[in-house]
């Protein structure tokens, strides 16, 4: 089912009742998610992105701007006729309900030529839970399950129904680090064999890049930029995507662009083509390569080795933040206060100082 | 770990000396009275032991009137205002202009002096020489003859009675109500509309289940309360409740020691004893239907 976003905008009114200002929770969202793909919402909190998937599924109505599902405008439709299913970060499952009677329960709530017999619920209640794998479980109270459990018992319970959207808020943030590495794989098989689009929210960039499709991100109900997670990641469209995405985080420095050659501080760095003006440089940890004859020349702090990768942690006073991060190849021997980098071009982005915006570079 | 025992002791000590003074002794003295014949306070002596005063007590009609009474009042005030206040409670939690208002209304009652309830009601239901009170006028309006409710036929003074109780009870029970509907997370809600559930089915599937300890709680105090009810029908009555048809096990047995006919503490802590297996049979009953019912 293809999913598509019209200028679709909420506002709340303001709770200051001296300043009768609106707080734009989404701002003009246009999109089309493909048919079965897998959609990550990604943004710091407040962003908007829990406000857009409440608005796919009808818990909130639009201020205005259109929802449809395929060619059906669901704009107006309350949630229990728009055929979607949602996982909440709690999970939500009935305390009192064992986990079969959790996933069913969707089930009996259907009427018409759709009601299903005993039966044929308990069938569609035991090929979905092997589906999330949680067949064995089917008789316990979800308090008896691990957290990574109930959250399989929530996609199933969303899936019995075969939802015309599948949709998650922020279904990891209450897994430990090592269930979530476990649960996100799942999720993702999950969707490849059901083919569902899905829309799942996270804060957590990692996440969203490892398993989506297509990731969407916002900042302050406003999308910044849309796109396959590494082509976002390669080429952000500005200093606030440069910055969320990516673990460890993109080093920025000041910098500035003189007589085609790129500054940081008094040092040219890289050639270029722009023309002068002060710059904010972004330098991706990758896109150092240790080198003694490098042009960069920093003072070292500490060296962390990850196994094949060796982390540098070095000053430079341009740098925004008091240490930056070089991820360099482990065979180089770094030694002595001081260490040069040279830098990889693809990997140096220049933003705009003062609207951070992304200034292209060939 | 023996010091900390020993401490422990200590702190539950003062509860403890209370509690077996106040509750204990007198409980097992109670007990034996009710197997002493005509047994005397001041002599402190008595004719024997035996199962008399038991006989004697559920012979005396009175006894039987005032246990058909607390029966009465038990069966339908207690469901009749857990239902109510389970009604007004979901009615409070769905509005959302003036509910404080609306709660602030519903309390009122918990709040208010016994002795001004007693009199609104007196002024509702009572006949004077000047009026046949409000209730009567409103019967009125529909045709129906006026009804002494305070010194008339027993299903009138019974129905006062019962409204009476419902009404000083209800307050409670929607304050515990509405907090425990209140802190049903709005999620199950949300996950229940997003999946087409019909208002009843999230009502009996989802709301209920999770209020239910709360529910359990005000029905076992609710029974316990009613089966101890007094003061209500004194306030209503008056104290010559024997005489009004109107008494109630608790007001027997306070009849039959301090009453007009009193001085009979044998009567009444067998009355006593007999009040204590009925609430405990059905607070057992209780607990027996709560365990299949009530999910924490």
């Amino acid at each position: 089912m293809k999913v598509t976003l019209q200028n679709l905008t909420k506002t709340f009114p303001s709770r200051n009742k001296k300043e009768q200002k609106e707080v734009v929770a989404v701002s003009n969202f246009t999109f089309e998610i493909p048919d079965g793909t897998l959609i990550g919402l990604l943004g710091p909190s407040g962003c908007g992105k829990s406000t857009t998937l409440s608005l796919i599924c009808g818990l909130l109505k639009p201020t205005s701007g259109k929802i449809f599902f395929g060619d059906d405008e669901v704009t107006h439709l309350s949630p229990e006729n728009r055929g979607v299913g949602m996982v909440f970060q709690n999970y939500a499952l009935y305390p009192h309900l064992t986990v079969k009677q959790n996933i069913t329960f969707p089930l009996e709530n259907l009427k018409g030529k759709d009601k299903m017999t005993k039966q044929e619920m308990a069938q569609k209640a035991l090929e979905t839970a092997k589906l999330v794998q949680i067949e064995e479980l089917m008789d316990r109270k979800p308090s008896e399950l691990s957290g990574g459990q109930q959250q399989r018992v929530a996609i199933a319970r969303a899936l019995v129904k075969m939802p015309r959207v599948l949709l998650l808020d922020e279904p990891l943030s209450n897994l430990d680090a090592r269930l979530r590495l476990a649960t996100r794989e799942e999720i993702r098989r999950i969707q490849q064999k059901t083919k569902i689009t899905t829309v799942f929210v996270t804060h957590d960039q990692e996440e969203a890049m490892s398993i989506s499709d297509l990731i969407v991100v916002m900042k302050d109900g406003i999308v910044q930029q849309i796109g396959k997670p590494q082509e976002v990641y390669n080429d952000p469209c500005n200093l606030f995507v440069a910055k969320f995405l990516g673990t460890p985080p993109i080093n920025i420095f000041k910098g500035k662009v003189k007589d085609r050659k790129l500054y940081i501080g008094n040092t040219a760095v890289m050639d270029t083509d722009i023309p002068d003006m002060p710059v904010t440089v972004g330098i991706r940890p990758e896109g150092f390569m240790a080198d003694e004859k490098g042009e960069f020349e920093c003072e070292l702090e500490r060296i962390e080795v990850m196994g094949r990768d060796i982390s540098v942690i070095a000053k430079h006073e341009q740098c925004e933040t008091p240490v930056f991060r070089a991820i360099i190849n482990g065979e180089n021997e770094i030694q002595g206060q001081k260490v040069r980098f040279s830098l990889k071009p693809r990997k140096v982005y220049l933003f705009d100082n003062e609207k951070g915006s992304r200034i292209e570079v060939n | 770990m023996e010091k900390n025992n020993f401490k422990a002791w200590l702190y539950l000590l003062p509860a403890i000396i209370f509690l077996a003074v106040f509750l204990v002794y007198p409980l097992i003295d109670v007990f034996i009275y009710s197997f002493e014949e005509g047994y005397n306070s001041a002599s402190g002596s008595s004719f024997g032991t035996g199962i008399y005063n038991y006989r004697y007590v559920l012979r005396d009609p009175y006894f039987l009137m005032a246990l058909k009474n607390t029966l009465i009042l038990v069966l339908i005030t207690v469901p009749l205002s857990t239902a109510l206040a389970l009604v007004i409670s979901l009615g409070l939690s769905s509005v959302k202009k003036l509910r404080e208002l609306f709660q602030t209304v519903y309390f009122l009652p918990y709040v208010t002096n016994t002795l001004a309830v007693g009199l609104v009601f007196m002024i509702l239901f009572q006949k004077t020489e000047y009026s046949n009170g409000l209730i009567n006028l409103i019967l009125g309006i529909f045709g129906i003859s006026p009804i002494d409710f305070i010194n008339g036929p027993y299903f009138a003074k019974i129905t006062v009675l019962c409204i009476y109780t419902v009404w000083v009870v209800l307050p409670f029970k929607i304050l515990l109500l509405t907090s425990a509907l209140a802190s049903v997370k709005q999620d199950y809600y949300n996950a229940a509309m997003i999946d087409n559930t019909p208002k009843w089915r999230v009502f009996t599937k989802i709301t209920l289940p999770m209020i239910s300890p709360t529910l359990f709680y005000l029905i076992i105090t609710g029974f316990i309360g009613a089966f101890k009810a007094y003061s209500d029908a004194v306030a209503l009555f008056g104290t010559d409740l024997n005489a009004a048809e109107m008494n109630t096990v608790v007001g027997y047995i306070y009849d039959m020691l301090y009453g007009d006919g009193g001085g009979y503490p044998s009567y009444a802590s067998a009355a006593a004893i007999i009040l204590f297996a009925i609430v405990l049979t059905v607070t057992v009953i209780n607990l027996l239907v709560s365990r299949k019912h009530v999910h924490y």
